[in-house]
């Protein structure tokens, strides 16, 4: 009997919107374009993450694929990172590419621009994940079996959805109020389908390693590959541990000098030194398992937070009410047939930028501050109703009536 | 301790301050001897209050304002007005008088008008003095180093041969340590706080009627309220304000208080062009006071350099959200306000106007606030503060 690490590695970066004011709107429409020494900067950032991220990390990965031939992971990439790959990193895309290209990491399902469509238009997220498969089909050559929502928000209706759109898996949180005593170390079903299979992140070991690993506080710093390996081998019962993470972990997060690529360089060697130990895809892990139980989700989970759903999205009026105002100009900007301006819109649909809005623990300086490029949730709500002003200027001048 | 003002003769945030940080220090095992340079009855119970009349004046009467003329009636029932440095001169000498025959372990002095005084007072009893500085002089002339030469000189002079300096944010500490090179381990920031219970609840119906109707019919309101002088920074919420106007035309901009820009801030209003959105009010108290804040959609303090800055919390207080300037003492303890530069004219224009476009934004902002001004309390600063007290008083012989 096998037992399978499931490294899944989300890689993503958002179209950040530049300081834009009421002045800039209706006058200049370069939203995303900040100066590149400005903290909002995409150019920059994607700079600073390929160098210390993108680059050293696959670098490693490739060699691991290369050393060990049972070494698999799964990738999920968004077109929006894609794209930026592609303007400002074509080393850095190169070096993802070659990854693909050894047949051992699947590239999974999910929206191209990262957005929470699935809960505002469901004709506009299949837009989106049609656009995403078609981007990686374009530069990967394979095509998604799996499927991922933003940010892992999931619910009985988001594995419905995929498992009529033929996907033969969908990713979620581990979270224990819906598993109870259960383990997620297993492959489960879905409430109300028949096909399509639920792995669930062990959001404990894969904490361990996404958050905690530099923290020299933690009882169990330093946390090292054997150790790690050693905890996975002392499980007698599971079947795969599911370790789904921000790829930026590698290098961003978790800084080089916290010894995060030592780390990454040995798990493989000291997990595999165990005969039976082995490395699936996301694909693999359900075609070489049976589901041990189903999985009912009636309310929407995700990754975030300790409360593990959409409050950091859509926890106050500042983000419902920017949301619905952009949902709210579907038609008009789908119909208008202006490809820059849909493709404004759609970038602005990054839930990224509703992140930056969240407010529920701005007083303590935490997490959400560390991924926000602006001083204050008040300064991306602003900068982004300014913007979605002037998409509501732009469809005027074509004369459309918002 | 030496001060100048108290409630309800205060003119602004000194006298409110002083007040609130004695009212919380009584409660810890001190006896507070407050002397002002002026007599009036406080209705306050927690301390003694002493007037530090000069010899042969029988009464000292203040107006309304802080840099205004005091009337002193002699004995011989003569008036005559003195100026803000003479009334400083004769308060060092009454007080230098009346400490010979008091018994106390510590000088406390809350501004430079009363340096001056402590300093005479530890030349008496060699106890140590404690200078509380609630703003510097560069903060008041709105450049940086700049002002009186007469009262930096005070102050400059005060600072050296004090024991200890009490800033009410690292805002004025960094000031203390620009103007008059005071080592900044002598310099202690204890922010000013506020007390939430003190507030009163708003009537149900606000004394500025018109505004209140043009409310209804769309318009949003920006308040400000403050001395009419060149550290509030007024003349550049002006200039966003003729912004503001332009991008959302249904904007109102109240400001509250009197001072020596008056007309020229008038004039200003009317040559951009927005003299119907500017309304002035003059300078106001109680329920009209109040009622400025709670009709406002928006609170601004632009200031240029602003020590600390009440007026913000007293706005969120009364249910309006504030933007302050970056170089505010306030902006180091409320993470959920606007922050600009009060240079940055174009900014201050775009966040107004966001927060005039979006009623979520209001209150977002609002609500968040008002959980911080929740948890706010003077027993922080007079912990701090009973803290350096002790630590002064330790190995002096009494």
């Amino acid at each position: 009997m096998s037992k399978a690490i499931v490294l899944y590695l989300h890689v993503h970066q958002p179209y950040r919107i530049r300081h834009y004011t009421v002045f800039d709107t209706a006058n200049e429409h370069d939203y995303f374009d900040a100066a590149y020494e400005d903290q909002e900067s995409n150019e920059r950032i994607l700079h600073k993450v390929a160098t210390k991220s993108y680059i050293p990390t696959n670098q490693r990965l490739l060699q691991l694929l290369r050393d060990n031939p049972q070494f698999k992971l799964s990738l999920s990439i968004t077109g929006t990172v894609i794209e930026q790959l592609e303007r400002w990193s074509p080393e850095a895309l190169d070096s993802f590419k070659e990854l693909c290209a050894t047949g051992r990491v699947e590239i999974v399902a999910e929206t191209y621009h990262h957005s929470l469509a699935f809960f505002y238009s469901r004709a506009e997220f299949e837009m989106q994940v049609d656009m995403h498969k078609r981007k990686v089909q374009e530069v990967f050559g394979q095509t998604p079996q799996v499927f991922r929502n933003t940010e892992l928000c999931y619910n009985n209706d988001v594995a419905f959805w995929a498992d009529k759109a033929g996907y033969k898996g969908v990713l979620a949180e581990g979270w224990d109020p819906i598993l109870g005593w259960r383990s997620p170390n297993f492959v489960y079903r879905p409430t109300y389908t028949n096909n399509i299979r639920l792995l669930m992140k062990n959001y404990k070991l894969s904490d361990d390693i996404a958050f905690r690993f530099g923290d020299q506080n933690w009882s169990e710093w330093p946390l090292t590959a054997d150790k790690f390996a050693n905890w996975l081998n002392d499980d007698q019962e599971s079947t795969n541990f599911n370790l789904f993470m921000d790829y930026e972990t590698f290098g961003e997060h978790q800084w080089e000098e916290s010894g995060i690529f030592g780390f990454l360089s040995h798990l493989p060697g000291e997990w595999l030194k165990k005969e039976g130990n082995t490395f699936m895809t996301v694909s693999e892990v359900i075609d070489n398992f049976e589901a041990v139980d189903t999985v009912d989700v009636p309310n929407t989970i995700t990754w975030a937070d300790t409360e593990r759903d959409l409050s950091a999205w859509l926890g106050n009026a500042l983000q419902t009410t920017s949301i619905q105002a952009l949902y709210d100009l579907q038609e008009s900007i789908v119909t208008s047939g202006d490809f820059a301006l849909i493709e404004d819109w759609r970038r602005l649909q990054t839930s990224d930028h509703f992140y930056y809005m969240c407010t529920k623990y701005f007083n303590d300086g935490d997490i959400h501050a560390y991924f926000s490029p602006y001083k204050t949730p008040y300064e991306a709500y602003i900068n982004f109703m300014n913007a979605y002003h002037d998409l509501k200027f732009r469809l005027s001048q074509k004369g459309v009536a918002v | 301790m030496l001060g100048w003002e108290l409630p309800p003769h205060n003119s602004g945030g000194l006298g409110t301050a002083c007040y609130q940080l004695c009212k919380s220090l009584s409660k810890k095992d001190l006896d507070i001897e407050f002397m002002l340079p002026y007599s009036a009855d406080h209705g306050i119970d927690f301390m003694q209050i002493t007037a530090a009349h000069p010899q042969g004046v029988t009464e000292v009467i203040r107006s309304g304002i802080a840099y205004d003329s005091y009337k002193y009636i002699l004995e011989d029932g003569s008036e005559e007005y003195l100026d803000i440095y003479a009334q400083q001169q004769l308060y060092e000498h009454a007080v230098a008088r009346l400490v010979e025959e008091k018994e106390f372990d510590i000088v406390h002095a809350h501004d430079w008008l009363t340096f001056r005084a402590a300093l005479r007072a530890k030349e008496a009893k060699g106890c140590p003095v404690i200078l509380h500085v609630h703003s510097v002089e560069s903060d008041r002339a709105g450049s940086a180093g700049g002002g009186n030469p007469l009262v930096q000189e005070i102050e400059g002079m005060a600072m050296l041969a004090a024991d200890r300096i009490i800033a009410v944010s690292q805002h004025t500490k960094n000031a203390i340590h620009r103007d008059y090179h005071i080592p900044l381990d002598k310099i202690e920031v204890v922010h000013n706080s506020i007390d939430p219970a003190a507030f009163e609840p708003l009537d149900v119906t606000n004394a500025y009627k018109y505004l209140s109707a043009l409310k209804a019919q769309g318009y949003r309101v920006v308040t400000n309220i403050g001395r009419l002088t060149i550290q509030k920074g007024l003349p550049n919420l002006l200039q966003a304000a003729k912004l503001v106007v332009d991008k959302h035309p249904k904007t109102i901009f109240l400001i509250v208080g009197s001072g020596e820009q008056y007309y020229e801030l008038l004039t200003l209003a009317a040559e951009l062009g927005i003299g119907k959105n500017v309304l002035f009010t003059d300078f106001q108290r109680g329920k009209r006071l109040r009622d400025a804040y709670g009709i406002a959609d928006l609170f601004v303090m632009p200031s240029v350099s602003e020590p600390f800055g009440m007026t913000p919390l007293e706005a969120i207080g009364y249910g309006t959200p504030a933007m302050v300037s970056y170089q505010s003492g306030v902006a180091e303890i409320i993470s959920n306000c606007l922050k600009v530069d009060f240079w940055d004219i174009r900014e201050m224009a775009n966040q107004i106007t966001a927060v005039m476009q979006s009623d979520a934004l209001r209150d977002t902002l609002h609500a968040n606030a008002y959980r911080e001004f929740e948890t706010m309390n003077w027993d922080n600063a007079s912990h701090k503060i009973e803290a350096l007290y002790k630590h002064h008083l330790a190995g002096v012989a009494s």
